[in-house]
C-alpha cells in the first residue's frame, strides 16, 4: 500500500519534470545520500522525501545519487559543481570534508549540509537540537511509564546518540527524580544501525527487567524493538520519521526530527534567492523538532499528558528548562 | 591452422570474457532505458576523461591491485583466501595506529614504519588461517571468512575506545602524525592518488619475480600444483601454505598505506567497499598473474569510478543497477570455466 | 565390426597418430598394443567419441561415423572402461549403473534391478547391488564398470590398461570375464602393455608403434618376443641382463661406501609394520615383495617422513649412517633428500611431477634448494635448461622439449624424467616405488638398465614393485612382507639356481608358508 502510494508520488513527480523540464532555467539540486541509501526509511529517506516534495512544489529540477563508499562523496560533490547545479545537498556527517573541500574550490555554488557544522560563506549546514526532543519523550515517557522504569535503545555508540539519551533521561528525572532508565546500544559499527534482531534481544531483556516504555534512536533496528513491544505488550517511542503507524496501539508517540523540512525549507530559499549560509538549528522552537501525536496514538496519550507535554515543550523554547548537551558535556 | 585460432583466442579469452560482461551489462542499461552507447561514453569518460577522472580511477585500482595480489598469490598455493577484508582492515588499523602513537618518528623513516605495521598485521591476520590449514587441517576458506568478522570486531573497538576521534560522530581514528604521510600526486588535482600507486606496482613487480624467478616461489607453486609432490620432493606443504597465506595477508594488509597514509589519514571503520571481495575477481580476471592483476585491478577500478558517474549522469541508472554491470563482468570472467573445459576437450 | 581408416591426430607439435587404420572383428577380443605415447590410447579415444580425428574415417558396423561426443559412441553401442574408474565412490552399485537413468518410481526400480541381474548372471559378473563402491575391491569395481556398459547395451567394450590396478587373481578372473563376453557375442577391445596378457586373453593383435600400426597378427601365430620385438622394433630381452651390469663391467664401478645405506630396526608403525628390520648395504638392491596392501605404502612414507609419523611409529632408521629416526630425534623429508637419497615415488601423478607445468620443472622439484640450480635466492635457470637438456638427451626423453607441458608426456617418457631427475645429482641411496608401473617395454628395459648401472657405482636401492618379474629381475636380495612383517628373505642365486620358484615366492606372499 505504502509503496503503491510512493510510486504515485514518483510518477507525479516525473511528470511534474517532464512538463518543467520545457521550461528554461529552472532551479537545479544535486542530492547526495549516504551509503545507505534513499531507502533507509530513516534519515535518508526523510532528507529524499523533503526533496522530492520540493521538486513537485517548487518545479526544481533535482538529482539525487547514493553514495558507493567514503571516497565517492567528493567525486559526486565536485561533479554535481562542475556542472550547472545550484545547490548541492550532502547528508550525514559523512560527508562534512568533502563538502568543505568542494564548497572553497566553487565559491559561486551553493551548499547545503545536514547534521554537520562546516563553516563556509557558501554553506549552509542544518543541525537539529535532538536533546530536546528526547528531554520531551522522556518526560512523555516518566508520566506514561506505570514501574517508574524506561528504557533506551541506542544504535551505534556514537555522541548523537549519546545526546539523544542524556536528553531522554533528564527529562524522565524532570518528571520523576526516582525513575530507572535502562540502557543499551546495539552496537559500536554502521551495523548497528540495521540489525532489528539485535534490537528486539535487547528490548525483550528490558522488558523483562521491568521497563514498560522503550525509545529507541537506532535506525532500522528499531523495527526489532518495535516487534518486542507489540510481543510483551509494552510501549516503545519512535524517532526520526513519524513511526507511530509502524505498530499501532504500542508505539506512545515518536520523536520527529524535521530533516524533510529542513532541507525543503533550504531548497525554497534557494529558488527564491534567499539562501543565507550559516548554521541553521533546528528545535522545538521552529518546529524542526517535535512528538508525533496522530490517529494511530492520540488514544494512547491522555489529555493531562498531553496537556502537561505542550507546557513542557513551551518552556523549554522560552528557555525556562536547561535541557543538558551531550556535546556541550565535554 | 585451426589450432593457431584457438592459440590466440585462448591468449585473448580475459579480454573476450569481460567484453561479454560489458554487453550484458549494457544491455541491462537498454533495458532500462538508457542508450548502451551513452552508457558506454560515460563509463570511458569517467574512467579516462580527465586528469582527476584518470586519477580517481587509478586510486581505485590502487588497493585492489594489493588485494588481487593477495588473492592470486594465495591461489599459487592451492589456497582460498576469502579474508583479504579482514586483512586490509587490520593493516589499515595498525597503520593509523603506528601513526597515532608515535607521532614523532622523523619523516623519513615515518612512512616505512607505518606500512611495515600494515604488512605485518596483514600478514598475521593471513598466517592464522593459514597455520590452522596447515596444522590442524581446518579450510582455510572458512577461517578466512571468520576472521573477516574478528577484524571488523576488532577494529571498530579499537577505534571506538581507543583511538576514537573526538571532534567527529564518524567512527573513525584519530588523525596520524604529519610526518607519516606520503606524497600526493598532483598530476591528478584532485584524486586521492598518492604514490601508494607505486608501491602496488612495486608489489607486482616483486610477486612476479618471486612466483617466476626464485627457488622459495617455485616451491610455493609446487605445493599449489600438487601437495603430494612437492612433500616427496621434501618441500614442507605446510610451511609453504603459512608463508603464502601470510604474503598475501601482508599485501592485502598494504591497503593501509593507500588508504591511511595516502588518503584518509585515519583509519575509519567502514573504508573499504569491499576491497579485498573484488580482489578475488580481480584476480580471476587477471588469471593469477601479476600483470594480470594488475590490468583487471584498473579495469575494477574503472567499473567502481564508473558507478558513481553512471548514477549521476543518466536518468534511470541507479547504484544498484551499476552494480549490475559490475556484477555481470564478475560472472562472465567466473564463467570462464566454460572456456577450460572447451579447452579441455581439445587436447589430451 | 569396427573398422579405421586413415585416422589423424595432432595435438600441437606432437603426431599422436600419423595414420591408423585397422580392422576389429566382431565378436573377438582384440589386443591394441604398443609403448606409451605409441598412440593406440588416442586412436582409441577417436573411436569413443573423446577426441575428434583430424581427418580418417570411422566405421562401425558399415556406417560411417561422425561423433561428437562419447555420449553418440555410447549410443551407438560403444562403452569404455577407463584406466580409472569413473565409479561414485559414494554411491551403491546399483546407482552406479544407473547414473544418468535414475529411476523415477519404484516399480521401474524393480525392473531395473530384474535387467541388471539378469545380465550379470548372463555374463558371469556377480555382484551385491548394494554394496556400496567405496567397500568393493577394485576387480569388482571393475566388475561394476562392465555391467554398466552392459547396461546401456553396448556392444563393443573397449577396457584401457585394464590390469594395471588388478591383482593376478582379478586379472584372471577378468580374462574368464571378457571370455565369456565374447561367447555372448559381445566384442572387446584390450588396451595393454603387457605381453603375456596379450597372450593370455585375445585373439588378434594390433601393434602401434610411433602414431602407426606396425603390425596386425593373430594371437594364437605368434610369441611374447615376436610382439616385443614388433613394439619397440627391435629385439628385448624382458629379463634384465645383470651380468652386463655387475660391478666389474661398469666404468666407475664398485663402492666407495661402506657402512650400510639404509639400515631399518625394530620399525613398527601402529598396527601396519611390526618389528621390520633390515639393511641394505652399498651396491644392492633389496626387493620388497608382497602383496599390494601388506605394508609396503607405509614403510616408503615413514622411511621418507618420518617426522610426520614419529609419534605412532618405533624403532630406529638410518640413512646412509645418520639416524633418520632414533628415540624423538627425526629427520625431515629435506633433510634425508639433502643426504643423497633419492626416490621414485609410488604414484607418479600424485607426487613425482607437476602435470600442469613445464616439464623443466618437475625436472627441478626437489632439487630446487642445491647450488647448482641456484643463483642466491633464484634459480639459475641457464644451468637448470643446460641440465634438462643433456637429461633429456641421456635418457631419451621424448618429445625432447623440456617446456612441453608434462601431462602433454606419455607416462613413460613422464617416468624416465623422473628417473632422469633422481639421478641428477647421484644419490647414494635410492627408494624406487614401482619405476615401471604404466611404463611400456622398451622404457622399461631402460629404467631398469640405469638402475642396475647406479647399483653397480654404489648406489643401494630398496625397490618395492608388484610386478613379481621386476623384483626377481633386480633385486640381489629379496624381502616379502605380509600383513606389516618381513616372513621371508631369498637370495638372488636362490632364484636363479631354482632352489626357490616363483610358487615358493607366492605362498610366500599369501602368508601360506615361509
Amino acid at each position: 500500500m505504502k509503496k503503491l502510494f510512493l510510486n504515485g508520488v514518483g510518477w507525479v513527480s516525473l511528470f511534474a519534470w517532464v512538463c518543467g523540464g520545457a521550461l528554461a532555467q529552472e532551479y537545479k539540486v544535486g542530492l547526495i545520500l549516504d551509503k545507505g541509501g534513499k531507502d533507509d526509511k530513516s534519515f535518508n529517506s526523510a532528507a529524499f522525501r523533503g526533496a522530492t516534495q520540493a521538486k513537485s512544489d517548487l518545479k526544481i529540477f533535482l538529482k539525487y545519487v547514493e553514495a558507493t563508499d567514503d571516497n565517492a562523496f567528493e567525486t559526486l560533490t565536485r561533479s554535481f559543481a562542475q556542472k550547472d547545479f545550484d545547490l548541492i545537498i550532502g547528508i550525514g556527517v559523512s560527508q562534512a570534508e568533502a563538502i568543505k573541500k568542494v564548497s572553497a574550490q566553487f565559491p559561486s555554488k551553493k551548499f547545503v549540509i545536514v547534521d554537520a557544522e562546516v563553516k563556509a560563506p557558501n554553506v549552509r549546514a542544518l543541525l537539529f537540537e535532538e536533546h530536546e526532543g528526547s528531554f520531551l519523550v522522556g518526560a512523555i515517557a516518566a508520566m506514561m511509564s506505570q514501574s517508574g522504569t524506561l528504557g533506551f535503545i541506542g544504535g551505534m555508540d556514537i555522541p548523537l546518540i549519546r545526546r539523544f539519551e542524556m536528553g531522554y533521561v533528564a527529562g524522565a528525572k524532570k518528571i520523576n527524580p526516582k525513575v530507572k532508565v535502562i540502557s543499551n546500544y546495539v552496537g559500536i559499527s554502521g551495523d548497528a544501525w540495521n540489525n532489528p534482531a539485535k534490537g528486539k534481544e535487547l528490548a525483550v531483556s528490558q522488558y523483562g527487567a521491568g521497563a514498560d516504555i522503550i525509545f529507541a534512536p537506532a535506525g532500522a533496528s528499531n523495527l526489532g524493538v518495535f516487534d518486542a513491544a507489540e510481543e510483551k505488550k509494552k510501549f516503545a517511542i519512535g524517532v526520526d520519521s513519524n513511526q507511530n503507524w509502524i505498530k499501532p496501539g504500542y508505539i506512545l508517540t515518536s520523536m520527529l526530527k524535521r530533516v524533510d523540512h529542513a532541507v525543503f525549507a533550504a531548497i525554497e530559499d534557494g529558488v527564491k534567492g534567499k539562501f543565507t549560509s550559516g548554521t541553521q538549528r533546528f528545535g522545538l522552537a521552529n518546529q524542526g523538532i517535535d512528538y508525533a501525536v496522530d490517529q494511530y496514538n492520540e488514544k494512547l496519550l491522555t489529555p493531562k499528558v498531553r496537556a502537561d507535554a505542550e507546557k513542557i515543550k513551551a518552556e523549554i523554547v522560552a528557555g525556562k528548562i536547561k535541557v543538558p548537551d551531550f556535546y556541550l558535556k565535554k | 591452422m585451426r589450432d593457431s585460432v584457438w592459440k590466440i583466442l585462448r591468449f585473448l579469452r580475459p579480454l573476450i570474457a569481460v567484453s561479454a560482461g560489458l554487453a550484458a551489462g549494457l544491455l541491462v542499461t537498454a533495458l532500462a532505458g538508457e542508450n548502451p552507447l551513452h552508457v558506454l561514453a560515460i563509463l570511458g569518460r569517467s574512467a579516462f576523461g580527465s586528469r582527476y577522472d584518470f586519477g580517481m580511477t587509478l586510486f581505485y585500482a590502487t588497493p585492489l591491485i594489493f588485494t588481487g595480489l593477495s588473492v592470486a598469490l594465495a591461489f599459487h598455493a592451492g589456497l582460498f583466501n576469502i579474508g583479504a577484508e579482514g586483512q586490509l582492515t587490520l593493516g589499515a588499523l595498525a597503520a593509523a595506529t603506528v601513526g597515532i602513537c608515535f607521532p614523532g618518528v622523523p619523516a623519513v623513516i615515518a612512512p616505512f614504519l607505518a606500512g611495515l605495521a600494515a604488512f605485518a598485521a596483514g600478514a598475521l591476520w593471513g598466517a592464522i588461517p593459514g597455520w590452522l590449514r596447515a596444522r590442524r587441517g581446518s579450510h582455510e576458506v572458512i577461517n578466512t571468512i571468520m576472521m573477516n568478522f574478528i577484524a571488523v570486531g576488532l577494529s571498530s573497538w579499537v577505534t571506538l575506545y581507543l583511538l576514537k576521534n573526538p571532534d567527529s560522530q564518524n567512527p573513525e581514528t584519530q588523525a596520524v602524525a604529519p610526518s607519516y604521510l606520503i606524497k600526493h600526486l598532483d598530476f591528478f588535482g584532485d584524486a586521492p592518488l598518492s604514490i601508494a600507486l607505486f608501491v602496488a606496482l612495486a608489489a607486482v613487480v616483486a610477486i612476479w619475480i618471486f612466483l617466476s624467478k626464485s627457488t622459495r616461489g617455485f616451491e610455493l607453486r609446487s605445493v599449489g600444483q600438487s601437495e603430494g609432490a612437492a612433500r616427496a620432493a621434501g618441500i614442507s606443504v605446510g610451511r609453504m601454505q603459512i608463508l603464502a597465506m601470510a604474503l598475501a595477508g601482508g599485501l592485502a594488509g598494504l591497503v593501509g598505506v593507500s588508504e591511511v597514509l595516502g588518503n584518509a589519514t585515519r583509519f575509519k571503520v567502514g573504508f573499504s567497499p569491499e576491497y579485498g571481495f573484488m580482489g578475488i575477481a580481480v584476480a580471476l580476471l587477471g588469471r593469477s598473474r601479476p600483470l594480470g592483476v594488475l590490468g583487471a585491478a584498473l579495469l575494477f577500478g574503472a567499473l567502481h569510478k564508473g558507478t558513481a558517474d553512471l548514477d549521476m549522469e543518466t536518468e534511470n541508472i541507479t547504484r544498484d543497477l551499476s552494480l549490475i554491470l559490475q556484477g555481470l563482468v564478475i560472472l562472465s570472467v567466473a564463467a570462464d570455466g566454460l572456456w577450460a573445459w572447451l579447452d579441455r576437450r581439445r587436447s589430451p | 565390426m569396427i573398422e579405421l581408416k586413415a585416422l589423424r591426430k595432432v595435438f600441437g607439435a606432437v603426431v599422436a597418430n600419423a595414420d591408423v587404420s585397422l580392422k576389429i572383428e566382431r565378436g573377438s577380443i582384440h589386443a591394441i598394443i604398443g609403448e606409451n605415447g605409441a598412440g593406440k590410447s588416442t586412436a582409441m579415444k577417436m573411436l569413443y567419441g573423446i577426441y575428434p580425428p583430424d581427418s580418417g574415417e570411422i566405421f562401425v558396423e558399415g556406417r560411417l561415423c561422425h561423433w561428437r561426443s562419447p555420449r553418440d559412441a555410447i549410443a551407438a553401442g560403444i562403452g569404455m572402461v577407463h584406466q580409472h574408474f569413473m565409479l561414485a565412490a559414494p554411491y551403491s552399485v546399483f546407482e552406479n549403473i544407473v547414473l544418468g537413468v535414475e529411476p523415477l518410481w519404484p516399480a521401474q526400480r524393480q525392473a531395473m534391478r530384474e535387467k541388471i541381474k539378469a545380465l550379470s548372471a548372463q555374463y558371469g559378473l556377480a555382484v551385491d547391488l548394494d554394496a556400496k563402491i567405496e567397500d568393493l575391491p577394485v576387480g569388482i569395481q571393475q566388475r561394476v564398470e562392465i555391467l554398466k556398459l552392459l547396461y546401456q547395451n553396448a556392444r563393443i567394450l573397449i577396457f584401457d590398461e585394464p590390469t594395471a590396478v588388478l591383482t593376478p587373481q582379478e586379472a584372471r578372473n577378468l580374462f574368464a570375464n571378457l571370455k565369456k563376453l565374447k561367447s555372448e557375442g559381445k566384442t572387446c577391445i584390450l588396451i595393454t602393455h603387457k605381453l603375456k596378457e596379450v597372450m593370455e586373453a585375445s585373439d588378434q593383435v594390433t601393434i602401434f608403434r610411433a602414431g602407426a600400426v606396425v603390425g596386425e597378427v593373430k594371437t594364437s601365430e605368434t610369441s611374447v618376443d615376436e610382439l616385443a620385438s614388433l613394439m619397440v622394433g627391435r629385439k628385448v630381452s624382458l629379463r634384465a641382463e645383470r651380468g652386463a651390469f655387475e660391478a666389474k663391467n661398469v666404468a666407475g664401478g664398485g663402492s666407495k661406501e661402506t657402512g650400510p645405506v639404509l639400515r631399518v630396526k625394530n620399525l613398527s608403525l601402529k598396527s601396519s609394520l611390526r618389528d621390520l628390520s633390515f639393511e641394505i648395504a652399498p651396491g644392492e638392491i633389496v626387493g620388497i615383495a608382497g602383496i599390494e596392501g601388506n605394508g609396503q605404502s607405509e614403510l616408503l612414507q615413514v622411511l621418507l617422513h618420518p617426522k610426520e609419523y614419529h609419534k605412532k611409529m618405533s624403532g630406529e632408521v638410518s640413512w646412509l649412517g645418520v639416524p633418520s629416526l632414533s628415540g624423538s630425534k627425526t629427520l625431515s623429508n629435506s633433510e634425508i633428500r639433502a643426504l643423497g637419497v633419492g626416490c621414485v615415488p609410488e604414484d607418479r601423478h600424485q607426487e613425482a611431477v607437476l602435470l600442469k607445468r613445464p616439464a623443466l620443472e618437475s625436472f627441478l622439484l626437489g632439487f630446487q634448494r642445491r647450488s647448482r640450480f641456484k643463483k642466491s635466492v633464484f634459480i639459475d635457470s641457464s644451468r637448470l635448461a643446460q641440465a634438462a637438456a643433456e637429461a633429456f638427451e641421456s635418457f631419451d626423453i621424448r618429445p625432447r622439449d623440456p617446456a612441453l607441458e608434462m601431462s602433454k608426456f606419455s607416462g613413460g617418457n613422464q617416468q624416465k624424467l623422473v628417473i632422469a631427475r633422481e639421478f641428477e645429482f647421484s644419490p647414494r641411496a635410492l627408494i624406487a616405488a614401482h619405476p615401471t608401473r604404466g611404463v611400456d617395454v622398451g622404457a622399461i628395459e631402460f629404467i631398469h638398465a640405469q638402475i642396475l648401472k647406479a647399483r653397480a657405482k654404489g648406489l643401494g636401492v630398496l625397490l618395492v614393485s608388484s610386478e613379481l618379474d621386476e623384483i626377481l629381475a633386480l633385486s640381489d636380495r629379496v624381502l616379502v612382507i605380509y600383513e606389516g612383517r618381513i616372513v621371508g628373505e631369498f637370495k638372488h642365486e636362490e632364484f636363479s639356481t631354482g632352489q626357490v620358484t616363483e610358487m615358493d615366492l607366492g605362498r610366500c606372499m599369501t602368508g601360506v608358508a615361509k
